[in-house]
């Protein structure tokens, strides 16, 4: 009985309104991906193609990650994390340099981004450090996981990919959010941070190359110069809205099928989706994200222990996290800073990445249904 | 529920928490909803604009320019395609690569190939590396494209002047508009690049042979690579210009003149019609009509003969002795003299305490008018000048033209000097010494003509006092309708002078010619009269003409007209310092004289080999 029970339930936890949400936004990427790379004589494997193969190797992840234990993981997440760092490392001296920033390692004819994998790495390492001991007091909660991120997130900042250190950045609030930080704790990180804020700001702002800088001062002033700085925000904000209310179609997308929009199939696939689809289907793909979100924090809170529900809401947080970045920065909300569009977006360590991701989110339920066991 | 397995402690806080990340949640989704509206729904149709901007480019096709004839429809200019080789640095990888095999694959000079790419410019701009390339070279750089990132080759349009440096002042040239032009309304309809006459008839008669640019929208991508052309708005080609030179007689002028400095102007008198202009040194317009550098420019601009004068209309020179013409006519219309009356010649004239020399040492004797016309005796007109006072004669200058433009359809046309009192007054703020009066009968001193004036002078006289505005083009055929335009000659008028003043004036011209100063001017073809004269450069002169430095040397006039009883062409010569008039400036006018008398029988109307033309009949030359 009680076997038939948990099979029963192993299988609902298999849930499959989560796994058609993650499939729906990923056949909007590999359409999006398809579209504006259509006519393009590229070398090799078309885009869409190579998108797939990753979305197998992904779906692999996931199911590996969904049929795991993430107990057992997290008792690696410092071993993980050390290797990681090693890997990052590496890259800024072996590194392939792509549009100014060294992100990738090459790994025979495939090259894949440390960073991406940085970030689940975190998510894993924070919840397991805060779930181990009751961890008291500000210097505990706070400064000793600061410490933890810090490494990872400098490396990151180094190579440059800013978009990686701001997600990075982005989760380890999440978790201090989350675990709860006292108003007294908050106080002393808001007094330290206005402190300091000069010196980051020179720092942060010294260290930034040039077409990030270049990026950040054209989102303040967004008509200025569209052929120079600007360009990016402004091709991407009249893709978006020449869409209008049902778009221009399938190929249909001017501005990326004449490549005005420059990365349509990386981060900035959104404003391709928006100016094909139109209003109407940015409604759909914001309501899916919203639904596998809702879905995800559900799992959060329903989590049978500390650690599931950290690790659940460190995953939410920073999927959360590039959504709202990446539309707000296609859409002119944000300055540019390149985070994909996770399940959208071209790319393989991302794809692999977040839905490696997922599959740990669906393992955290499953575990908390099998609890009978 | 499952709740109840939680343990109690900070599980319970964060389950509070991840409510507050709800609706954190959806209060951000809603701001991203409400931004994408605004920018989709409510901005939509601006961006749509736009976004339709950012595809479509206007690209304007250039017209073909108006081709230009002479009066029997001979091609004087044309358009050729002519291939030009561009590089965009920016897709160049290897410079030093793209060098040697542009010298390698056209024989281009390595050095010259490395400063154009170097040269100060935006690397994405397409830059000029050579110009008017064959049709091999060009198709060799296009076989050779895909090895050859960043090489461009480009069909345009270029002037093209057949006859190289014949009727080059005449003509002009052509050139990219400049910035000071594009901000005057005469070209509000042209963009930069427009290449406009900027010279000649290229540029007086600009707006008929410019045409009207076409349109072209063509979609292009982010890199400016043509995707395909939607509309097409043609273009206008120019209009034609048929000329009034004759090709063949600009040639013998300008071969006429040759090495020296000069200008030669023949028209025909009873219209005004320019048969030839010639002026030397010249220029090729089919070198200035290409993009020159600097240095290039500098180089024509600062040569000494200036060859982009045109001698025949702003070369500003002492009439000398022909100036006796006017006076002449002056003397017998204001009764000063009676044909009869004489003046003796000693060599000298006394005014004050200055003695006027005649240029024939020992004097001429008595001299009646007739006399001192053949002979130019200088005293019998310092004594004329001398009773009528420098406001008569200016009075009679200006009737025949002298001291004002003659509005012939060129540029920069310069009027000369016929002074006065008054000009003195209002020029120099002096008053006029009568000593000035004296050099002024004679053709020295304040006065100045040009070549041009000249002709028209002498061809007045030759038609009995009526003139016409001399001009240079006859019609213009519209290209878009075929019609062709005549423009009908400019009667000037008809002086008020006696026929017989002018019947004794032409005895007398055609004496200079038979047994006067001009005896190298005598033609066994056809009747010519004439005056010669000799205009002083540097005052004081000694010893032979030979001793004198070449450009101290006197400038040789001729004017003339033949036949003497129906004139059909007037000339008048200039050489610079090439000494008499007599001597080195008549042969030149009789040359010009025979070859037009011997071409005219042959071409009895301007129609008859014109080929472009529609409707031949309708054009016709009332000579």
């Amino acid at each position: 009985m009680i076997n038939r029970l948990t099979e029963h339930r192993e299988l609902d936890s298999f849930d499959i309104r989560y796994v058609a949400l993650i499939l729906a936004i990923l056949g909007i990427g590999v359409l999006s991906i398809y579209s504006v790379t259509y006519g393009q004589r590229g070398v090799g494997t078309p885009y869409y193609l190579k998108q797939l193969i990753w979305i197998g190797v992904g779906a692999a992840a996931f199911l590996i990650m969904w049929a795991s234990d993430y107990h057992h993981l997290a008792r690696f997440a410092y071993p993980a994390y050390a290797v990681i760092l090693v890997m990052l490392v590496v890259v800024l001296f072996e590194g392939r340099t792509s549009k100014g920033a060294q992100r990738w390692i090459a790994l025979g004819p495939l090259s894949f981004q440390p960073s991406e994998f940085a970030k689940l790495i975190l998510v894993l390492v924070l919840a397991h450090y805060y779930s181990k001991a009751p961890r008291v007091g500000w210097l505990q909660r706070v400064i000793v996981p600061g410490l933890l991120v810090l490494p990872g997130l400098l490396l990151i900042l180094k190579q440059p990919d800013l978009g990686s250190g701001l997600s990075f950045v982005a989760v380890y609030a999440a978790m201090l959010l989350m675990v709860g930080v006292r108003s007294q704790a908050l106080g002393v990180i808001l007094l330290f941070s206005i402190m300091l804020f000069p010196f980051a700001w020179e720092g942060v702002w010294g260290s930034l190359h040039d077409y990030q800088r270049q990026r950040i001062m054209a989102f303040v002033d967004q008509d200025y110069d569209p052929g120079g700085k600007g360009y990016h925000a402004l091709q991407s904000r009249i893709a978006i809205g020449s869409g209008e209310l049902l778009g221009k179609g399938l190929y249909g997308g001017t501005q990326s099928q004449l490549k005005f929009l420059p990365e349509g199939h990386t981060d900035f696939v959104f404003a391709v989706f928006a100016e094909e689809w139109g209003f109407m289907g940015v409604l759909v793909l914001l309501a899916l994200f919203v639904g596998l979100i809702w879905l995800s924090l559900e799992i959060a809170s329903k989590a049978k222990d500390q650690l599931g529900a950290l690790l659940a809401a460190g995953i939410v947080a920073m999927l959360c996290f590039c959504v709202v970045v990446n539309i707000g920065m296609t859409a002119g909300m944000f300055p540019i800073v390149g985070i994909p569009l996770p399940l959208v977006s071209y790319g393989g360590s991302a794809t692999i990445m977040i839905m490696a991701a997922l599959g740990l989110l669906l393992n955290v339920k499953r575990k908390r249904l099998s609890l009978f066991y | 529920m499952a709740t109840a397995h939680y343990p109690e402690t900070e599980v319970g806080d964060l389950h509070r928490r991840l409510v507050i990340l709800r609706v954190g949640l959806l209060l951000v989704v809603a701001l991203l909803g409400l931004r994408l509206w605004h920018l989709q729904i409510h901005e939509g149709p601006y961006y749509r604009d736009l976004s339709e901007n950012n595809r479509t480019r206007q690209v304007l096709l250039e017209p073909a320019r108006g081709l230009i004839y002479d009066r029997h429809g001979v091609l004087l200019a044309n358009n050729v395609p002519s291939f030009s080789l561009y590089v965009t640095l920016e897709d160049v990888k290897d410079r030093e690569l793209l060098v040697k095999q542009l010298t390698d694959l056209l024989g281009l000079d390595a050095a010259l190939v490395r400063k154009k790419m170097t040269a100060k410019g935006s690397k994405l701009l397409p830059r000029k590396i050579k110009d008017r390339m064959t049709l091999r070279d060009a198709t060799l750089v296009e076989s050779h494209r895909l090895d050859l990132p960043g090489v461009m080759i480009q069909v345009e349009s270029q002037r093209n002047y057949p006859g190289g440096m014949t009727a080059a002042h005449i003509l002009g040239y052509v050139g990219e508009i400049s910035g000071e032009q594009l901000e005057k309304p005469e070209f509000l309809d042209l963009h930069q690049g427009s290449v406009v006459g900027q010279y000649g008839v290229e540029k007086s008669y600009d707006r008929h042979m410019r045409g009207v640019a076409g349109q072209k929208n063509v979609e292009v991508d982010a890199l400016g690579h043509e995707k395909r052309a939607t509309v097409v708005d043609r273009p206008q080609a120019g209009n034609d210009l048929y000329l009034t030179i004759d090709a063949r007689l600009q040639k013998v002028a300008e071969d006429l003149l040759g090495e020296e400095h000069g200008a030669i102007v023949a028209l025909d008198p009873t219209s005004g019609d320019i048969l030839a202009m010639a002026s030397r040194p010249g220029f090729d317009p089919n070198v200035l009509s290409r993009e020159l550098t600097a240095k290039q420019w500098v180089e024509i601009v600062q040569d000494e003969g200036r060859p982009l004068n045109n001698r025949a209309s702003q070369g500003q020179y002492p009439p000398g002795s022909t100036f006796k013409i006017p006076m002449a006519i002056a003397a017998l219309e204001t009764k000063t003299m009676s044909p009869s009356s004489t003046v003796f010649c000693n060599g000298g004239y006394q005014f004050g305490k200055r003695l006027y020399h005649d240029w024939k040492a020992g004097g001429h004797g008595y001299v009646d008018l007739h006399n001192a016309l053949v002979h130019s005796c200088d005293v019998y007109f310092y004594t004329v000048g001398q009773r009528m006072g420098i406001d008569v004669m200016a009075e009679f200058g200006k009737d025949f033209g002298l001291g004002k433009a003659t509005g012939v359809e060129l540029p920069s046309e310069r009027s000369g000097i016929m002074p006065s009192t008054a000009w003195k007054q209002k020029a120099k703020n002096e008053q006029w010494l009568p000593g000035e009066t004296i050099s002024a009968a004679i053709g020295q001193g304040y006065v100045t003509v040009t070549p041009l004036q000249m002709a028209s002078l002498v061809g007045t006289v030759a038609n009995n006092g009526v003139s016409y505005r001399p001009r240079l083009v006859q019609a213009v055929m519209d290209r878009t309708t075929g019609n062709l335009m005549e423009i009908p000659a400019v009667p000037r008028g008809k002086l008020s002078v006696k026929p017989e003043t002018f019947r004794l004036i032409k005895d007398a011209l055609a004496d200079v010619v038979t047994k006067g100063t001009a005896t190298r001017a005598k033609s066994s073809v056809v009747t010519i009269a004439g005056k010669t004269g000799t205009a002083q450069v540097a005052a004081l002169r000694t010893g032979p003409e030979e001793s004198i430095p070449k450009k101290f040397r006197d400038h040789a006039w001729f004017v003339a007209f033949a036949p003497i009883d129906s004139p059909k062409i007037a000339v008048a010569v200039i050489g610079e310092h090439m000494g008499h008039g007599g001597a080195a400036a008549a042969p030149l006018a009789k040359e010009v004289i025979e070859t037009y008398m011997k071409l005219a029988p042959q071409v009895p109307t301007v129609t008859s080999d014109r080929p472009t033309m529609e409707g031949p009949g309708r054009f016709s030359n009332d000579s």
